[in-house]
């Protein structure tokens, strides 16, 4: 009996074994060149942010061309989302979440509006248009200077003012 | 109630019983009790029909028994009279493609969803993928970073599972000032529930090697929205799944095809379609839909983020909005109920408005993260009342009244919404939405 169950033991283990050898691998090596034309995404200490610059007075015109009949005068909304104002509105009875009253860091205004903006044609604005109508609309609530220039460099220290206003329930509701 | 009514309800009463909680909620059992003295009227009725002689047996059948049906075809589709059974459509004004389509629940039975009547929400549209081009690049802070095709993928050990999917933004008409008067697929139709067949993410991710600081991971689709989104690496290494199969078929495009991340349990959203890239980073990303939509206003000015399982919800879709109960008598109520939390473990109804409860019947296997089906007999008396059930999932968790869920947020949010639906039956039997 005793050499039984050390054959059961051995063909059991042989079996384990075997499992763990099964495990396909069949993914092929990434190329440093395919993942950058891949990584797209920008996070909020902006280290993928691409070079590039762009000014206020250069971000009025790209709004202009290519935002401004979704989202209004000013980024005021309509039809679309409403981009600024409503600063200071969030602990009000009627909070306006906007851009500029609501979106924690700026990088994600970079990442959302390259890959996904305008609307008829992502990802046709240049890394300049970009940094320019962010500094564009920050401008009118007055988070950068009407003389700011935005780019790889600035963007990520740009301040939200909701910059601390969330509070992650994940993996748990705080306490 | 006449005469005949009384005695018609005193003869359903001995057949199936007293009621076990107001408003003539029956045991769940009742129906199966009663099953006897229903078999034995249906054998009545039929031998009434038989009366009239004919010479040949057609001429006393439906036609269909006459001739012979229509051929086979290559994919099939609904019985003509079912038609109506669409989607139900509420678009962004202006733009098409980013709005939403809902599944009619009141139109269905069971729990899985068809296929073709699978809730949509689309950021930019259905894109065009091809398949033999289209990869899955894992990336970012993994030992070696890897390419998957859909044919290496369909290689894998697979795995097959049912889950529901819900929209953080289903039933959010329910968070209005007044009550929307509109079908349990207007209202919640943002759900649907599939059977998934695909490779668990957790085998490519080994295979990929996570370097320890990978805490987090970045999906993101291959639409004209690049949805995108941070998922928990542990959800990942839990129950995740690079799903490509719906129902047994591949995955439809309005749902990813070729292939979809499904995380069970957790909002809509975050189960990116048309997965193109798994990126391992330290910590979230705070993409726009993470941090702008998708997270919850509180009073106090403060926004929960990544509150990512969905809560016990229910909802009776028989009788709900829309229909009319044929008068008194006997009839099922039955609705759906599901957790991100896990199974059901209960779902109590309640027809007196919620002053006493009755525990329904659940539809077996009950199945953790997806739609359960539940049913209790009743036998409506006539008389206006409100009909209203609760789910109560495996943790304790118990779906809220409308008013306690309502003081959590700040106005106007209305996401992550579940707690009950209250119908409101009139005494010519039309159901409304109703608050209290």
């Amino acid at each position: 009996m005793p050499s039984n169950r050390i054959l059961i033991a051995a063909v059991l283990g042989l079996c384990l074994a075997g499992t763990a050898l099964a495990q396909p691998r069949l993914g092929r090596v990434a190329t440093p060149d395919e993942i950058a034309k891949q990584d797209i995404t920008i996070g909020p200490d902006g280290a993928t942010l691409p070079p590039g610059a762009g000014s206020v007075a250069d971000g009025l015109a790209v709004y202009e061309a290519n935002c401004k009949s979704c989202h209004g005068d000013k980024g005021a909304g309509g039809p679309m989302d409403r981009l600024t104002g409503g600063i200071g509105s969030l602990t009000s009875g009627t909070p306006v979440k906007t851009v500029a009253s609501y979106w924690p860091y700026a990088t994600t205004i970079f990442d959302y509006v390259r890959r996904a903006m305008p609307y008829p044609a992502p990802q046709s604005l240049t890394s300049d248009e970009i940094y320019a109508v962010i500094a564009y609309l920050l401008s009118i609530d007055k988070i950068v200077p009407e003389d700011a220039v935005l780019s790889e460099k600035t963007l990520a220290q740009v301040r939200m003012p909701n910059r601390d206003g969330f509070i992650s329930y994940y993996p748990k509701p705080p306490r | 109630m006449d005469g005949s009514d009384k005695r018609a309800m005193r003869r359903l009463e001995s057949e199936l019983g007293e009621p076990v909680a107001g408003g003539g909620l029956l045991h769940r059992r009742a129906f199966l009790r009663g099953g006897v003295a229903f078999a034995g009227a249906v054998t009545v009725a039929a031998k009434v029909n038989s009366a009239a002689a004919a010479p040949t047996i057609g001429a006393e059948s439906p036609l269909s028994m006459t001739r012979p049906g229509k051929l086979f075809t290559g994919y099939g589709v609904p019985a003509r009279s079912e038609e109506g059974v669409r989607r139900l459509f509420a678009l962004v004004a202006n733009r098409e493609g980013a709005g939403t389509s809902r599944t009619p629940w009141h139109m269905l039975n069971g729990s899985i969803t068809p296929s073709g009547l699978h809730f949509e929400r689309h950021h930019n549209g259905v894109p065009d993928v091809d398949a033999s081009r289209h990869t899955l690049l894992i990336h970012g802070l993994v030992k070696r970073p890897l390419v998957f095709t859909l044919a290496t993928l369909q290689r894998y050990p697979m795995e097959t599972r049912i889950h529901f999917i819900e929209c953080a933004g289903n039933s959010g008409a329910l968070t209005r000032p007044d009550p929307a008067q509109d079908t349990v697929g207007g209202l919640h139709g943002l759900l649907s529930c599939s059977e998934w067949t695909g490779v668990p993410v957790s085998v490519l991710l080994d295979e990929a090697g996570i370097d320890p600081r990978g805490k987090w991971v970045l999906a993101e689709g291959a639409d004209a929205a690049g949805m995108s989104r941070s998922v928990p690496l542990a959800k990942l290494q839990d129950d995740a799944m690079i799903a490509l199969y719906q129902n047994g078929e591949a995955v439809r495009p309005e749902q990813g095809y070729p292939m979809r991340l499904l995380l069970p349990g957790y909002e809509g959203n975050i189960n990116v379609k048309w997965l193109r890239r798994l990126k391992v980073t330290e910590g979230p990303m705070h993409t726009r839909d993470e941090t702008s939509k998708y997270t919850e206003l509180m009073p106090d000015g403060k926004a929960r983020q990544f509150t990512l399982p969905l809560g016990p919800k229910s909802v009776i879709t028989h009788p709900s909005y829309g229909m009319k109960i044929q008068g008194p008598g006997y009839y099922e109520i039955s609705g759906i109920a599901w957790s991100g939390a896990g199974r059901v473990r209960t779902v109590e109804v309640s027809a007196d408005g919620g002053v006493s409860w009755a525990t329904a019947a659940l539809a077996q296997p009950v199945i953790s993260k997806a739609v359960t089906r539940f049913r209790l007999p009743w036998r409506w008396s006539g008389q206006m009342t409100t009909l209203l059930s609760r789910a109560i999932d495996e943790t304790g968790d118990i779906q809220p009244l409308r008013k306690p869920w309502m003081e959590q947020y700040a106005p106007g949010q209305g996401f992550h919404y579940n707690a009950m639906q209250l119908w409101a039956v009139d005494p010519l039997g039309n159901v409304k939405n109703t608050y209290a």
